[in-house]
């Protein structure tokens, strides 16, 4: 196999870990809308955690991308 | 897409991180140029530091003096939650940390600049500063009972050697944790932007209005995260410099 062929197949594995991102940002968005729809008066205070999960969230999956983009150009 | 077929366009992110040197000096064998990525660095501080310093002192805010003390307030709730009494020792540190990482993630969105923090060597410089910094003052507070930190309070007896090496593993892993998610967000977004146009320019005119509304997005959302991931390394450091003196979680 050359190694352009391998690169190409190893980004396009390296990047399946984006898929870990989109479900971890959902369940913490979802967790946030229910518990604000249940009481509304404390969701405001809640929205600096909330934008902290979604930072490590995103962080884990753009490790992956990372990867893969250092895979692919690097 | 990574080679040139017969002339098409080949989309090529990967050569906005490249460092170039604007200025080269050679002292002795070594290499301390002046590179781009030393000439955004400083365009970040002169901008933070025109900010502070042009900011008016009014009573009733003007708009630049809102802005100045918005960022200040932000960092000021984000060290009096974390480090309650130990607030105003850190707080010049933490703010320093913040309104860097802001300005330079910030500044890099601009369309042929360059954003320092999307290289490791950058980012791994600041998230060693802190660790190694909450290290030294963990053990200078606490002596040796510092290391009370790998053994939390209430795990069985059993548990505990598994749960000691968990705990130091995490430990060690806090730079590259925090080093990485700053470098990995910042050219990840960076490389998409890149990525998209490249797909506005292959669809022409026809098409290529699609991936344009995306790029639209895309750039709303890389503001989000450049002040987002300033946020939260702000808030990170706060909590490790919390560790170091308060052991006990």
């Amino acid at each position: 196999m050359e190694v352009e062929a391998a690169k190409m197949i190893g980004a396009g594995i390296a990047a399946i870990a984006l898929g870990g991102a989109g479900v971890g940002i959902g369940t913490i968005f979802g967790n946030y809308l229910a518990g604000a729809l249940r009481n509304p008066a404390a969701a405001a205070s809640q929205r600096g955690t909330l934008f902290l999960g979604f930072a490590f969230a995103e962080a884990t999956g753009l490790i992956g991308f990372a990867v893969a983009m250092l895979i692919l150009f690097g | 897409m990574a080679t040139p077929e017969h002339g098409e366009k080949i989309i090529d992110p990967i050569h906005q991180f490249v460092i170039e040197r604007l200025v080269p000096i050679h002292v002795g064998g070594v290499d301390i140029s002046f590179t781009n990525s030393a000439l955004w660095a400083v365009i970040a501080v002169t901008c933070a530091s025109l900010l502070f310093i042009l900011a008016p002192r009014n009573l009733i805010p003007t708009r630049l003096q809102s802005v100045a003390e918005s960022i200040y307030e932000l960092v000021y709730d984000i060290t009096h939650d974390v480090l309650h009494e130990n607030a105003r020792t850190y707080f010049p540190f933490v703010l320093t940390l913040f309104v860097f990482i802001l300005f330079a993630n910030v500044l890099g969105l601009i369309p042929y600049s360059f954003t320092v923090t999307s290289h490791i060597v950058i980012t791994l410089a600041l998230a060693l500063v802190v660790f190694i910094g909450a290290t030294i003052i963990g053990f200078i507070r606490n002596g040796f009972g510092y290391l009370k930190l790998f053994v939390p309070s209430g795990v069985p007896v059993f548990l505990l050697p598994l749960v000691v090496v968990i705990e130091i593993v995490s430990y060690f892993i806090r730079p590259m944790s925090l080093s990485i998610r700053l470098f990995a967000n910042m050219m990840a977004g960076h490389m998409m932007l890149k990525v998209m146009a490249g797909f506005v320019v292959m669809l022409g005119v026809t098409a290529g209005w699609l991936p344009l509304v995306a790029m639209v997005g895309l750039m709303g959302l890389e503001l989000l995260v450049a002040a987002l991931q300033a946020y939260v390394f702000a808030l990170l450091t706060c909590m490790y410099l919390s560790d170091a003196m308060h052991v006990d979680h």
